[in-house]
C-alpha cells in the first residue's frame, strides 16, 4: 500500500484533500478536527507518525490575488467589461502546516488546515506533541493565528507589545518604523 | 612618545597630556560585544593566530564597567537596541566604540523590519570596520585606528574647560 | 504555578559572556537551586524569512550563510538542495563529492568551536586555542576554495561553482594530522579530568523519549541513547556510499554530548577520505552543474527538505507560486527545537550548571532567530 493509500485509509472522511509534489505529500484536513487527525496519525501502528518536525503558518493572500486577476486580464483582452466584476470569494487565508515524521518507517507527511482570516484560532496541539510550544507562539507571534489551549501563548521573536504581524503579506519588508522602547524604573 | 629631554637619573619631561594617553592606548580593554556572525571573526581576533593581546586588548572585559573600547560585532535588532544603549551608557568615560561589520555600520544585508540599520541610530561611533565579516586583520587595523585616536585626545581640557567634555548622552538621537 | 515572591529572580540578561551573544534567561532560584527558567529569544531576529520573500531564488543564497554561521556551507547547501528538489534535478556526481567534502569540513569546524566554547564557558581556556588553530586551517581551505574564511556562499542551484583547490591533497594530509592532535589534546585535558567529569557527568540529563517528544535532532538526540542520523536514515546527496559510524551517548547529560561531538568529528574525517578517493578517481572534465535555467521559475508547489546539519535536522520549506521569487520560505532550526525544552531541562539543577547546559547545547542565535 502506498503512503497515500495508508493515510486516507486512516483518517477516513477526515481528509479533504490530498496533494502531491515531488514524492512529498500532503494533506489537508479541516480547522476542527486536527487534533483527531493528528492523534489518529500517532497511534496508527503502520503509519506512526510521533514525531513533529515542524510547525508555521502561511499567507495565502497574494496567491489568491494573483489567480483572481489571471481569468480577468484574459476577459479584457477578449471583450470590454461591461459591469464591474464581482468580489471574488476566497477560500481562508491562513494555512497551518504540521510536518509529521515516522521514527519507525522515516516517512514523512504534511498535515494543513486551513484558518480564515476573521477568526483566526486553531486548536492548539502541545498535548499530543510537546515540540509544538514554540512553533505555535512564533505562528501567533508572525501571523495572530491564536491557538486554543496553549499552555502560555505570548511573542516569541518580537518584542511584547510588538504593533503588528511582521510576516503577513500586507505588512512591508522595511516595517511601518516601529520601535523598541525600555523604560527602566 | 614625544620625550623632550631625559637627563639621566631618573628624569623624563614630557607633556602630561601625551604620557596619558601613551598609558591609555597601550591597554584599550575591550568589551566583546559579539552578537552574530562578525562575533565568530572576532574571537577569532582574540584567539592564537591573530592575537589581540599583542595590541594591549589583553584582558576582554564582559563588564562594561572595567572595558575601554565595546567592539559590536554582529546585527543589533531593534530588540536589542535599547540593551546596547544600556551597556554603552554604563560604560566609564573614557570610552570608545568599533563598529564591526556591514550589519553594525548600516544594517548590511538586511533591511527589514526588525534590524537596526546601523548602530550609530543609538550610540556615537568612532570606527567603522566594513565587511561581511570583516577579516580579523580588519579589526586589529581598527583597533589601531582606534589608538590613533586616543593618541591625538585631550584629556586634560575636561578638568580644565568646562564646556568641552560634557555631553549629554541623552541628547543623542 | 510556582509563585514567583518566594524566589530570587535573576536576569542572566542578553549581553553576558556565556550568554553566546543574544539569548536570555529569566530564572527563579532558591538559593543556588534554579526552580524555573524562562529562555527569551528574538534578539538577533533579523527578519530572514520575509526577505527570502522579495529576493529571487539566487539571490537567497548568501542570507543562508547567515543561519547557522559556524558551518555556513551546509546551510547553503541544504538550501541548494531544496530548490533542486523543487525544479526536479539533482546535482552532477562530482558536483556531490565536493559538497560532501566541503560539509564534513564544516562540521568539523562547527564542531571545534562548540567544544571550545563549552571549555571557556566552564573555565577551561587551553582546548578553545588549540582547535581554533585547526580551524583557522580549515579557513584556509575555504578561503583558497571560494574566498570567504566565514561566510562562504558555496555552491549553485544545480551543483558547484568550481573544483576543489588544486592543493588540497597536502592541506588535507596535515590537516588530519592537526585535528588528530589537536583532538588528542582536547580529550587529554579534558575528558579524564575531575574537575571536567564532575561539572559535566551527570548535569542536565535528559531521558530519549523526552527529547523524542520535544523534537529533538542532532547530537543533542544522539547524547541521549536515540541512534537518529539523517545521513543514514534517510541519506541524500551520495551518503549511501560511505562507511562511518553513528557515536552514541547513554544519559544525555553535558559529558555525552560533549563526547559525542567528539566522536563525529573522528567520523567526518573518516568520510572526508572517502569521498577525497572518490573524488580523484572521477575524470577532469566531469560537469559541476545541473542543467538548470538561468532564472529560476519552478512550478508551483511547496517540498520540504532537510539535511543532518552539525547541530540536528535542519530543513527549508519552500513554496512557490511559479514566479521567480519564492512565496514562502521555512527554516527549520535544529537548536530550536533543542532550546524550547531548556527550562524541562535545568528544573533543579545549580545555576553553573544551567550555563554548562546552555553552553552544550550549542545554541546558535543566528539560527534560532533566523
Amino acid at each position: 500500500m502506498s503512503l497515500k493509500d495508508q493515510v486516507q485509509s486512516c483518517l477516513g472522511p477526515l481528509v479533504v484533500a490530498v496533494s502531491e509534489c515531488q514524492g512529498d505529500l500532503s494533506v489537508e484536513v479541516s480547522r476542527e478536527n486536527i487534533k483527531a487527525a493528528l492523534s489518529k496519525l500517532k497511534e496508527d501502528p503502520g503509519l506512526s507518525f510521533d514525531f513533529l518536525s515542524d510547525l508555521f503558518g502561511v499567507d495565502n493572500s497574494e496567491l489568491y490575488k494573483k489567480t483572481a486577476a489571471k481569468p480577468a486580464k484574459k476577459a479584457e483582452a477578449e471583450t470590454a467589461p461591461e459591469e464591474p466584476p464581482k468580489p471574488q470569494e476566497f477560500p481562508p487565508r491562513f494555512e497551518v502546516i504540521y510536518l509529521l515524521l515516522s521514527l519507525k518507517t522515516n516517512k514523512r507527511l504534511q498535515v494543513k488546515v486551513r484558518v480564515p482570516e476573521e477568526n483566526p484560532v486553531v486548536d492548539s496541539v502541545v498535548s499530543l506533541f510537546k515540540a509544538a510550544t514554540w512553533p505555535e507562539r512564533e505562528a501567533y507571534d508572525m501571523y495572530g493565528i491564536r491557538f486554543n489551549g496553549h499552555p502560555d501563548l505570548r511573542r516569541l521573536l518580537m518584542w511584547e507589545g510588538f504593533p503588528a504581524y511582521p510576516l503577513r503579506k500586507d505588512y512591508p519588508l522595511e516595517g511601518r518604523g516601529e520601535e523598541r522602547h525600555l523604560i527602566y524604573d | 612618545m614625544g620625550l623632550k629631554a631625559y637627563t639621566g637619573e631618573g628624569w623624563l619631561l614630557t607633556k602630561m597630556e601625551e604620557l596619558i594617553n601613551w598609558g591609555r592606548k597601550r591597554s584599550p580593554w575591550p568589551l566583546p560585544y559579539g552578537t552574530a556572525c562578525c562575533g565568530i571573526e572576532m574571537m577569532c581576533a582574540l584567539a592564537a593566530s591573530y592575537d589581540m593581546a599583542r595590541f594591549g586588548a589583553e584582558r576582554p572585559s564582559f563588564s562594561p564597567r572595567q572595558a575601554d573600547v565595546l567592539i559590536e560585532a554582529g546585527t543589533i535588532s531593534k530588540k536589542m537596541a535599547p540593551i546596547l544603549r544600556r551597556i554603552y551608557d554604563q560604560m566609564a568615560e573614557p570610552k570608545w566604540v568599533i563598529a564591526m561589520g556591514a550589519c553594525a555600520c548600516t544594517g548590511g544585508v538586511f533591511r527589514t523590519y526588525s534590524t537596526l540599520q546601523g548602530i550609530n541610530r543609538v550610540i556615537p561611533v568612532d570606527v567603522y570596520v566594513p565587511g561581511c565579516p570583516p577579516r580579523p586583520e580588519s579589526l586589529l587595523y581598527a583597533l589601531m585606528k582606534v589608538m590613533e585616536k586616543i593618541e591625538k585626545d585631550h584629556p586634560l581640557r575636561a578638568l580644565f574647560d568646562r564646556e568641552i567634555g560634557q555631553v549629554d548622552l541623552r541628547s543623542c538621537p | 504555578m510556582i509563585n514567583h515572591d518566594d524566589y530570587v529572580k535573576i536576569n542572566i540578561g542578553p549581553s553576558h559572556p556565556a550568554m553566546h551573544g543574544t539569548l536570555r534567561v529569566v530564572a527563579y532560584t532558591d538559593g543556588e537551586t534554579v526552580v524555573s527558567a524562562d529562555p527569551e529569544i528574538g534578539y538577533l531576529h533579523r527578519g530572514v524569512e520575509k526577505l527570502g520573500e522579495h529576493l529571487s531564488y539566487h539571490q537567497f543564497i548568501p542570507i543562508t550563510d547567515r543561519l547557522n554561521y559556524c558551518s555556513a556551507i551546509c546551510n547553503n547547501v541544504s538550501y541548494e538542495m531544496a530548490v533542486e528538489k523543487l525544479l526536479g534535478v539533482s546535482a552532477p556526481e562530482k558536483a556531490q563529492l565536493v559538497r560532501i567534502i566541503m560539509m564534513e569540513l564544516a562540521r568539523i569546524a562547527d564542531h571545534q568551536v562548540c567544544v571550545g566554547i563549552l571549555g571557556v564557558d566552564l573555565g577551561a581556556f587551553t582546548p578553545f586555542f588549540y582547535l581554533i588553530i585547526q580551524r583557522e586551517e580549515i579557513y584556509e581551505i575555504f578561503e583558497h576554495y571560494n574566498g570567504a574564511r566565514l561566510t562562504n556562499t558555496f555552491g549553485r542551484i544545480g551543483g558547484v561553482e568550481a573544483d576543489l583547490p588544486k592543493d588540497f591533497e597536502q592541506r588535507w594530509k596535515k590537516l588530519k594530522e592537526g585535528i588528530a592532535r589537536a583532538n588528542e589534546e582536547t580529550d587529554k585535558l579534558l575528558t579524564h579530568n575531575r574537575i571536567w567529569m564532575d561539572r559535566t557527568i551527570g548535569v542536565t540529563t535528559f531521558s530519549a523519549e523526552d527529547a523524542l517528544a520535544w523534537g529533538f535532532t542532532g547530537p543533542c538526540l544522539r547524547a541521549c541513547g536515540v541512534k537518529r542520523d539523517l545521513r543514514k536514515d534517510e541519506p541524500y546527496s551520495v551518503y549511501d556510499r560511505f562507511d562511518f559510524e553513528v557515536p552514541v551517548g547513554k544519559y544525555g547529560d553535558v559529558f555525552d554530548r560533549y563526547m559525542v561531538r567528539m566522536r563525529e568529528m573522528e567520523e567526518s574525517v573518516k568520510i572526508i577520505d572517502q569521498a577525497f578517493k572518490l573524488y580523484k578517481d572521477m575524470p577532469a572534465d566531469a560537469p559541476l552543474m545541473a542543467k538548470v535555467p538561468k532564472t529560476i521559475k519552478p512550478p508551483a508547489g511547496e517540498v520540504y527538505s532537510a539535511i543532518e546539519s552539525p547541530n540536528g535536522e535542519l530543513g527549508f520549506f519552500i513554496k512557490s507560486d511559479g514566479s521567480d521569487k519564492p512565496y514562502r520560505i521555512k527554516i527549520r532550526p535544529p537548536c530550536y527545537m533543542v532550546y524550547q525544552a531548556f527550562p524541562e531541562m535545568v528544573k533543579g539543577e545549580m545555576i553553573a550548571d544551567l550555563i554548562a547546559c546552555l553552553s552544550s547545547l550549542n545554541v546558535i542565535a543566528g539560527e534560532l532567530d533566523r
